[in-house]
């Protein structure tokens, strides 16, 4: 059996390369190595009913997986460190029909314009392989406009003044914002920053045959109970309507076989075990920044390039206790969010000189509070202490926080690649992850993570703290090095120049024209913003270019918007 | 009735968890919204078919809907092996230890009840902190336990009638009533 296409992962990525596929008339067959619990098993034209607002099956029980016995990561910081220093979860991204996307809380900016051409605006940092992108916003605006529309995308334009230039508004208005957010944002525009709300893969109102969020607040690593979230399950119910879509979960892609500068199929282990090959015309390869280099080396698809420049963002989290409670349980996770830490000012220019840097980016700061009562009950001590504790609940009910998402920059050494010795439970090489910040990273988080914390003492807090993930000394209170971030970008640049970037402009794999990548490993900055529109935008925009088709203009997928 | 410890496991399991989170006035504490029966259905979980690893969707029934909460997931070969392999441990058997053998953790709390003996269950309370203050790394794996089997759904066997969540203030799963705009903005 040969297709048009096969599509490797079902996150946001390969779910947009398929929808754009299937609409072009293609054959595609997805494989994706987790199990479905997104869309029906009887009529995949149709949500499941999996979802649920429990605590011990999605935070503590790895029901969206991957499980870390059966599909381990290694981590390092770097090679001082031996072979590796840490096995489990490393940047644990769903593995599941839908991906990353069920689990996400959604918020879902686009970049800005300068996002694309940093290096000819700001100019080179030491040590980081700065470089332009091979497109421009204008390149990328109208498949942003198609994702916002296609995922369902809740935003208000012109709240944001930094924000790019957009051709038309938001699908939807904002949906609430949360109690504490209320507060924080008055704080940090009191002290002159320009909070807004939140751009939300989460419907604010009916749309396209889904409903309104109804604020149930187990939101972020949940997934939807009623499916009100912008995750892959518009794009996906859209493509297995088509009729010329399969898809096969429980199914890892073991290897992209090539040959004479071409893919000519995959081989693949299904849920029985046994080892099985399929021919395909085309490959889309969307497993994520951390298993999609992987599986290029376990390919032997073996540009030097491939896996390094890995970016995470470098996460700054101030936190403050406030008197009140805030209920944060209710509503989405975030609900405002502010960038100037993104545009700078001349505070922040002032501290990258003193820090002997040419220039200084935070990222994107959300506004959010605590929510689960396990993860609260697991870091109070046990004893005559923990029920008062928990009924007063400082850490849940009272904690305001701010969580910069701060820009990375692509440093060759940061990198994915085959850990020597440790193996999945299908006796395949595990991908080991070695990363930490530079003084960049560090300079950026010590001089807005003091900022944040004025701000939640504005708010009225009457304790902050700031820490960092990936944990360091530098920046106090950190405690592991391994970054916890979502976020995992970089690991197969795009460029015009095979010796400087892994894929084209359209995601080509430079050297094998009929292999696409279609997730965030192509990005050639992390910028300070959430990689998942973005990605969405370019995985389509890449389909598009390998089915020969301009992009289609629609409105919600489903029509009754 | 425990489903998988022996009785007297169970009664110093009960003893543990009174100690990790003891009651305090009318808020229960452990060993009143059943903690230990949710560690011993999570040691028991392939007693039954299917196993108690993933509770159903959507709803609970607790605020509208169906109660489906109690349809517990079949699992798949893989997470099966997975499961299994947390739980009874590698055994030797060499498809789960691809990376090295693992310590089930019915192993691990037999062994660390028996080093506590049935005895732990009468001394006084300060002499119960001490003991559980000498095995560190057994409390560490409990209270874990204890924290979801307090604020857990019920399902899973802890958090007894919801009484771990009313006894914070806390409402449980929420869908498909959810919260109000007004619920969610206001103070
Ligand atoms: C709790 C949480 C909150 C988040 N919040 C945000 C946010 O607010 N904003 C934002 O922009 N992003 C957010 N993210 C990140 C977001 O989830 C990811 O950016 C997004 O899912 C990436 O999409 P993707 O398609 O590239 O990859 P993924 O979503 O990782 O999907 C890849 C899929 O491919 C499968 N796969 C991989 N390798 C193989 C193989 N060899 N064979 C078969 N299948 C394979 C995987 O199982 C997986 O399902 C969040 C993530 C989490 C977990
Ligand atoms: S808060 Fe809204 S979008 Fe998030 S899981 Fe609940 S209902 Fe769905």
């Amino acid at each position: 059996m040969t297709v048009d296409a096969v599509v490797i992962g079902s996150g946001p990525g390969g779910s947009a390369a398929a929808d754009v596929l299937t609409r072009a008339g293609w054959s595609v067959v997805i494989f994706e190595k987790g199990r479905n619990h997104l869309l029906d098993p009887g009529d995949p034209t149709r949500p499941a009913a999996d979802y649920s607002n429990d605590e011990i099956k999605f935070m503590h029980r790895h029901f969206l997986g991957p499980d870390p016995f059966l599909e381990p990561r290694t981590f390092r910081t770097g090679p001082e460190e031996g072979e590796r220093s840490h096995v489990g979860e490393v940047n644990s991204i769903p593995s599941t029909v839908g991906g990353g996307g069920t689990h996400a809380d959604g918020k879902v900016p686009r970049f800005r314009e300068d996002d694309f051409r940093l290096l000819s605006t700001l100019g080179p940092q030491p040590e980081a392989a700065g470089a332009d992108w091979p497109i421009a916003y204008e390149d990328l605006e109208p498949y942003y406009a198609e994702a916002e529309r296609a995922v369902g995308v809740a935003g208000e334009a012109g709240a944001n003044p930094y924000a790019a230039w957009r051709s038309g508004p938001y699908p939807m208005p904002p949906g609430p914002p949360m109690y504490g957010a209320t507060l924080s944002a008055a704080a940090a525009e009191k002290l002159g920053l320009h909070p807004y709300p939140a751009p939300t893969a989460a419907n604010s109102v009916p749309y396209d045959g889904r409903p309104a969020c109804n604020n149930c607040g187990y939101c972020s690593f949940f997934g939807c109970p009623i499916h009100a979230k912008g995750d892959p399950v518009a794009l996906l119910t859209r493509v297995m309507a088509t009729g010329r879509a399969e898809l096969r979960p429980e199914t890892f892609v073991s290897r992209i076989r090539t040959s004479g500068g071409r893919a000519t199929g995959v081989d693949f282990i299904g849920p029985d075990g046994v080892e099985r090959s399929m021919g395909a015309r085309h490959v889309v390869v969307a497993g994520g920044a951390v298993e999609t280099p992987r599986l290029l080396l376990l390919s032997g698809i073996e540009h030097p390039l491939v896996g390094r420049h890995l970016m995470v963002h470098f996460q700054t989290i101030a936190v403050g206790m406030m008197a009140q409670r805030l209920h944060s349980q209710r509503g989405r996770a975030v609900t405002h969010v502010h960038d100037d830490a993104i545009v700078g000012d001349e505070a922040s220019r002032r501290a990258a000189r003193e820090a002997g840097l040419p220039w200084m980016r935070g990222g994107m700061v959300e506004h959010g509070g605590a929510s689960l009562p396990i993860v609260e009950a697991k870091i109070y001590p046990w004893g005559e202490a923990h029920q008062a504790l928990m009924a007063d609940s400082p850490l849940r009910e009272r904690l305001w926080a701010f969580i910069m998402q701060g820009e990375d920059l692509p440093y060759p050494d940061n990198r994915v690649d085959l850990d020597p010795a440790v193996r999945d439970v299908r006796g395949f090489p595990v991908a080991r992850v070695t990363y930490r910040g530079r003084r960049h990273e560090l300079a950026a988080s010590a001089h807005h993570g003091e900022r944040l914390q004025a701000v939640l003492r504005e708010m009225g807090a009457g304790w902050t703290a700031v820490t960092t993930s990936p944990g360091t000394r530098h920046v106090g209170g950190g405690t592991t090095p391994v970054p916890e971030s979502r976020h995992v970008i970089g690991t197969t640049r795009m460029g015009t120049d095979p010796a400087t970037s892994v894929v084209d402009s359209w995601g080509r794999v430079h050297g094998l024209e009929n292999v696409v990548v279609a997730d965030s490993s192509v990005f050639v900055t992390a910028s300070g913003y959430g990689p998942t529109l973005t990605l969405v935008a370019l995985a389509a925009r890449a389909a598009a270019g390998l089915a020969g088709t301009t992009l289609p203009v629609v409105g919600p997928v489903n029509g009754s918007g | 009735m425990p489903v998988w410890l022996t009785d007297q496991e169970y009664r110093v399991l009960e003893s543990v968890c009174a100690r990790l989170v003891p009651a305090i006035g009318a808020r229960p504490g452990a060993r009143e919204v059943g903690a230990a029966d949710y560690i011993d259905r999570l040691l028991g979980a392939f007693l039954f078919d299917p196993p108690l690893i993933w509770a159903g969707g959507p709803t609970s029934g607790r605020a509208g809907g169906e109660a489906a909460f109690g349809r517990f997931h079949r699992l798949t070969r893989l997470d099966e092996l997975a499961w299994r392999t947390r739980i009874e441990g590698s055994r030797g058997i060499p498809e789960r230890e691809f990376n090295g053998p693992v310590a089930g953790l019915q192993q691990r709390y037999r062994e660390g009840l028996a080093e506590l003996g049935p005895g732990f269950c009468d001394l006084p309370p300060e002499e119960q902190d001490a003991a559980l203050r000498g095995l560190p790394e057994l409390v560490d794996l409990v209270y874990g336990h204890v924290c979801e089997g307090m604020y857990g759904a019920p399902e899973y066997g802890g958090n007894r009638d919801g009484a771990g969540w009313a006894g914070i203030g806390f409402a449980g799963d929420v869908q498909p009533r959810g919260w109000t705009d007004a619920e969610v903005s206001g103070p």
